[in-house]
């Protein structure tokens, strides 16, 4: 909401505050000020170092360069046709003022005015808009020829103000505007614009704004008198209205209004809505705009003729009923609207007139042959006209008020402030009294509120009295009995519950009156609660550091994608769908975290090695369960683990050229390091079966191994497929990937403890055995370590070689063998244990020591 | 005899004046203290010496011995230090090589923020609570006191999830539609219920963070994201007051945004707390001066907050009449952007490792 400050202090004096106190007490008391936009007054001078507070916009008037001048005749310039010279009087002297203003141009040559215009007159070097610029561009007034005429001061357009973008002609005043003020004390503003929260739409208005200052700085809240004289035919009797939901709507007021003059309002009311951002179009549409900003109750005016012509003369009746499927209205922006039985409207007795509280129809609208005309102020359910707003896309003044609770008393009051200035603007004459339908009237809820109360949830000390001061302020009605607070709440306001709700809904109010940064800071006293951590948070948290530690770089990716962009890898027959996907791109919910990953390593292909994993959930679809009663199963939320190697091994540099690509042992090599931090030790890696159903498809069938931790697969890893990796754009290099399922790898995992420091010193030997290619490495490696027992302390794989000399379709693997005893071990008994390993490995699986 | 010493002698100092390197080194013992050399000899031939000459020359010739032996030993260090001083000014490296790297892996940016936000947590008594990123309108919006159709959801546009068995017809427009959750407060509901289930004549305080990811239906630009993280602290107790929120964040404030920071609460509205607040700290790139991270006004929006709403209580099983609790909320990518002027939240998601190396 754009808020004036000249409106707000029609209402509250803001004497020795600053536009920018202003600004600051609203936005702490929840009515956030996004910017303050001057419009002649002073902006405040952070050049010696203040601190900023608000985003400031706009242009300040000087006062000593512009003032209220009139201009006394009209004349035309001696060589050109399109401009007039005005003979301008400022308070002291008279002046020649050159203009090309279109608005006084039928005034040329006419001679002396009868009443002279007032206008905005810029004195030399006045800083202002220059008006013929595209946008907002400062310039400064110069001494100047023009045809021949010698020009120094300019009479100003509302765009040279920086009021509006309008230019079209020159500002002319009211007549009483004062001759020689400066212009800023006669119409200096800036105007804030505020955010108004959901529950705070109470304040989408001029004295809702006024009434929360008055709150908070005890400074009294000047109510509007309205007040205005009737004359003719009550409008009684003429007129009636039936509801026939009151649940939709609770409250119609009409009041009626003859014999107006349609014309355009008073200057300084077009140019307050201009700066409330409501466009001026005549004095009757602008009285209810008016009317609306000042109170919060959007009116619409009827041409009331127009309805007495479609009644044929008969009394006007108004019906507010609930639309037919597929009822057709023309709306005042001109658009035919097909509504559905959600919808409100308004009708006479032939049919539609408006959209309820949304827009008001094309036929009945106020045109400017309009005589006689009937206002309406009215209350809907505001829950149905949000669903009607957003259903036609018709976010207006109205609707953004109605949508978000309007209290029905407001209806009655909107009326009669509507034809109060519709009689001061127009000449009309006000018909007596109102019709007033007012079948659901909201139930004016109680609270009661106590001093232990506000210690126990705000941590005040406050006194019963204290309490009922501080909510008085904002019209709450309050009476104190003992210690308890009885709260009434007042009449404009929808966003008081009742009971517990209630109470807090009152102590909020009691918190924002007493100010929040007076409420102190305190430490919890409250004993801490029983401590039970999160295990699974704390083990992932372990296993990223443990993959960083690796070398590996940890990605964040979309939980939202496609069956296409993972079908690159993987399809599935069910996916988590998103009903209204934002992007054709992202449909579904993940099933592959190895997907996900992928993406980003082809859209990080040009680095020359790349090491990712991510952790997170994937999304499993499940079938509704009936019995839950509950409709809809939440999916499965498992959690993965995904890693990506591509690349060379080591980074290239002054003194490595050309590094081999990562191969699966890279990744191999990385498991196994995760693993052992993970404190595993019974881990097995076999060849993993590829049929679909088993095993992942993706993945080279020769290069591609599962993982096995306590005899449970836990994860799978391999090189990418080489028909798979043609559709990622990653290069030639192999790329690996591997894909775990962590809970259950955290399910498995062991506890752990530390073995001691061998005492005596180990002893060293390497042997070399020929085997059959069949014959995997870890067969071999399996049968040393159960040969020699725990006198074998490690077994280390150093080298695997083939060649002629050892045999077509042979290996051989050489290890490092340690051997560790209790006591010095002597080079016999090692001997010894190498040579049942010999016999032990001849028998099992045919190995040859080689010599 | 002395003579044919003496010249021995001086022989072999003048010889061992010009050896420069350890060859010569061995060359010069051979030829002046081996077995075959002149001395040596001396030796070799006291025997055919009279008894009076033999002590006499032996001993001469010994003294001659060690002399050459000392001369040896001198000439040994200084040829050492010589070659020493020789390679050490040869082996000049250019020091302006780089060095040789290892790859280094990094967490991501968001994962690195919300740690820091969780320790400073966990150091106040917050343990970490999670809840599904899946989850039914009921939990996140109705128990949280967002009514359907209430203005507020407006704040929070949501994407909705297809039923997952169509054949039962329940769908999105069913009044408990399953959605991506919006935030992660639907955990405040599941972390009171299980509280709860464990003394549920008594239940017990809760101090716990809920962090993780959040979804809200907006179109991906450089200022909004489909997808975001949250962290959220939740305090429920007997005696929690607001001044306890506003003692609690302030301490959290310092302890993430440092010591002298300034921090506003601002009245605002969130449907599940009441008191609701908006806290504001001082812009810590411009120190309050205005900048355009602030966009002049000085201060930081950094995190939405209140008590806990009655209703909210209710809904978890606390009696509101006994039981108080307050809660707030924050974005680890928004703090990071702030603090680091990142202009494009699309980075985050992006996972350029251009970006990621950075952090």
């Amino acid at each position: 909401m754009k808020l004036p400050i000249s409106w707000l202090k029609d209402f509250i004096d803001l004497d020795g505050l600053t536009v920018e106190d202003v600004a600051r007490k609203l936005t702490l008391a929840g009515m956030e000020v996004d910017e303050i936009h001057y419009v002649g007054l002073a902006m405040p001078d952070y050049s010696k170092g203040e601190k900023h507070e608000f985003k400031t916009t706009g242009i300040s008037w000087q006062p000593d360069k512009l003032v209220v001048a009139e201009i006394c005749e009209v004349m035309p310039h001696p060589n050109a046709d399109r401009l007039t010279l005005c003979d301008l009087y400022d308070g002291t002297e008279q002046h020649t003022v050159l203009t090309g203003a279109p608005n006084i141009f039928h005034l040329k040559g006419i001679g002396k005015l009868e009443k002279p215009l007032k206008v905005a007159w810029a004195k030399e070097g006045t800083t202002l808009y220059d008006g013929h610029a595209e946008g907002l561009v400062l310039t400064t007034l110069k001494r100047t020829k023009i045809r021949g005429v010698e020009s120094y001061s300019m009479v100003c357009s509302e765009k040279e103000l920086g009021i509006s973008e309008e230019h079209d002609g020159i500002i002319l005043l009211a007549d009483d505007a004062p001759t020689g003020m400066s212009l800023v004390d006669y119409m200096g503003d800036a105007v804030l614009d505020i955010s108004i929260l959901p529950n705070m739409a109470r304040n989408a208005n001029v004295i809702g704004l006024a009434r929360e200052l008055s709150a908070m700085t005890g400074r009294p809240l000047k109510k509007p008198t309205i007040q205005y004289a009737t004359s003719g035919e009550s409008i009684e009797g003429k007129v009636s209205i039936e509801i026939t939901e009151p649940e939709m709507n609770p409250r119609f007021v009409l009041g009626l209004i003859c014999n107006v003059e349609i014309k355009p309002s008073p200057y300084q009311i077009q140019r307050r809505l201009r700066l409330a951002g409501v466009r001026p179009i005549n004095n009757i549409v602008d009285a209810t705009n008016y009317a609306m900003l000042e109170l919060g109750e959007p009116l619409h005016a009827f041409d009331y003729d127009v309805l007495t012509q479609r009644a044929g003369g008969r009394n006007v009746k108004i019906i507010t009923r609930t639309a037919a499927d597929g009822e057709k209205l023309t709306t005042l922006d001109g658009n035919t609207r097909t509504l559905t039985a959600s919808n409100v409207l308004v009708c006479d007795e032939k049919g539609s007139l408006s959209l309820a509280g949304v827009m008001g129809g094309a036929e009945s609208e106020v045109a400017p042959t309009s005589v006689n005309i009937l206002l309406e102020g009215a209350a809907w359910n505001f829950i149905n006209i949000r669903r009607t707003a957003k259903q036609h896309n018709l976010p207006s003044e109205a609707s953004f008020r109605f949508s978000r609770g309007v209290h029905p008393t407001l209806a009655e009051m909107g009326v009669r402030r509507g034809l109060q200035l519709m009689a001061e603007w127009s000449g009309g004459a006000v018909a007596p009294g109102l019709v007033d339908n007012y079948p659901l009237p909201p139930k004016d809820v109680v609270v009661e509120v106590t001093p232990k109360e506000v210690k126990r949830l705000l941590g005040i000390q406050l006194s019963a009295k204290e309490i009922a001061e501080l909510l008085g302020h904002l019209e709450f009605e309050c009476s104190i009995d003992g210690e308890t607070v009885t709260v009434k709440t007042p009449p404009h306001r929808l966003d008081i519950g009742e009971g517990v709700v209630g109470v807090a809904d009152v102590l909020e109010e009691v918190a924002r009156s007493y100010g929040y940064d007076r409420i102190p800071e305190t430490r919890i006293s409250d004993p801490l609660p029983p401590q039970i951590g999160n295990p699974v948070h704390e083990w992932e948290e372990h296993l990223r550091d443990l993959l960083v530690s690796l070398g590996i770089q940890e990605v964040v990716t979309y939980r939202m994608t496609s069956p296409e962009r993972e079908g690159r890898l993987v399809s599935f027959d069910e996916y988590t769908r998103i009903a209204n996907p934002i992007t054709p791109e992202r449909t579904t919910l993940r099933r592959s975290l190895v997907a996900s990953v992928l993406e980003i390593a082809e859209k990080n292909a040009r680095a020359e090695s790349l090491s990712l994993f991510e952790i997170g959930p994937v999304f499993e679809p499940r079938k509704n369960d009936p019995s839950t009663g509950s409709g809809q199963a939440l999916p499965n939320e498992p959690r993965k683990l995904a890693l990506v190697m591509t690349g060379r091994r080591l980074a290239s540099a002054w003194d490595v050229k050309d590094s081999p690509a990562m191969d699966f042992f890279d990744l191999k090599g990385r498991i196994e390091l995760m693993l052992a931090g993970l404190r595993f030790t019974d881990i097995a890696y076999a060849p993993a079966a590829l049929s679909a159903a088993e095993g992942p498809s993706y993945l080279h069938p020769g290069k591609v191994a599962e993982v096995k931790v306590n005899g449970q697969t836990v994860g799978v890893f391999g090189e990418l497929h080489p028909l798979v990796k043609e559709k990622y754009e990653v290069g030639d290099q192999p790329v690996l990937v591997a894909d775990f399922d962590l809970d259950a790898l955290r399910a498995a995992s062991p506890a752990y403890g530390i073995v001691p420091v061998p005492e005596f010193p180990p002893v060293f030997e390497d042997i070399a055995v020929i085997v059959d290619e069949s014959v995997p490495a870890a067969r071999v490696e399996e049968l040393i370590k159960q040969t020699g027992g725990k006198s074998v302390s490690a077994v280390s794989l150093f080298d695997v070689y083939r060649d002629e000399k050892i045999g077509a379709g042979k290996k051989s693997l050489a290890y490092n063998l340690t051997y560790q005893s209790d006591k010095t071990m002597t080079d016999a008994e090692a001997a010894a244990i190498r040579n049942k390993i010999v016999k032990r490995l001849a028998q099992e699986v045919d190995a040859k020591l080689r010599s | 005899m002395q003579d044919k010493l003496n010249a021995i002698e001086k022989a072999a100092l003048e010889s061992l004046e010009s050896v420069k390197d350890q060859a010569a080194l061995d060359a010069w013992r051979v030829a002046h203290v081996g077995r075959s050399s002149p001395l040596m000899q001396v030796f070799s031939e006291l025997g055919k010496l009279s008894k009076e000459e033999r002590p006499v020359v032996g001993q001469a010739a010994n003294k001659v011995k060690v002399a050459l032996e000392a001369a040896l030993a001198e000439r040994t260090e200084a040829v050492k230090a010589a070659a020493l001083a020789k390679s050490l000014e040869e082996e000049q490296l250019d020091v302006t090589l780089p060095g040789r790297t290892v790859n280094v892996g990094r967490l991501h940016p968001s994962t690195q923020q919300l740690r820091r936000v969780l320790d400073i947590l966990a150091d106040m008594g917050f343990q970490v609570y999670t809840s599904p990123e899946v989850e039914s309108d009921e939990i996140n919006f109705q128990m949280l006191n967002f009514p359907p159709h209430h203005p507020a959801r407006e704040m929070q546009d949501s994407f909705y999830v297809e039923a997952g068995d169509p054949s039962t017809g329940s769908g999105q427009d069913g009044d408990n539609p399953i959605l991506m959750r919006t935030h992660t407060s639907p955990g405040q509901i599941r972390a009171m219920r299980e509280f709860v289930a464990m003394n549920p004549s008594d239940p017990p305080a809760i101090r716990i963070a809920l962090p993780g990811m959040c979804y809200r239906y907006e179109q991906v630009t450089t200022r909004s994201e489909m997808q975001f993280n949250q962290v959220e602290g939740l305090v429920v107790g007997k005696g929690i007051t607001f001044a306890d929120l506003k003692g609690t964040i302030a301490d959290f404030a310092r302890r993430m945004f440092g010591q002298d920071v300034r921090t506003r609460f601002r009245a605002s509205y969130f449907p599940f707390t009441e008191p609701s607040a908006e806290v504001d700290v001082e812009c810590f790139v411009c120190g309050g001066k205005g900048c355009q991270v602030c966009k002049n006004s000085g201060w930081l929006e950094i995190l939405g907050c209140g008590m806990v709403h009655p209703v909210v209580l209710q809904n978890g099983g606390y009696d509101p009449k006994v039981y108080s609790g307050f809660a707030w909320g924050m974005g680890p990518e928004r703090q990071l952007m702030l603090r680091y002027k990142i202009n494009d939240i699309r980075y985050f998601w992006g996972n350029d490792t251009r970006f990621l190396s950075q952090f």
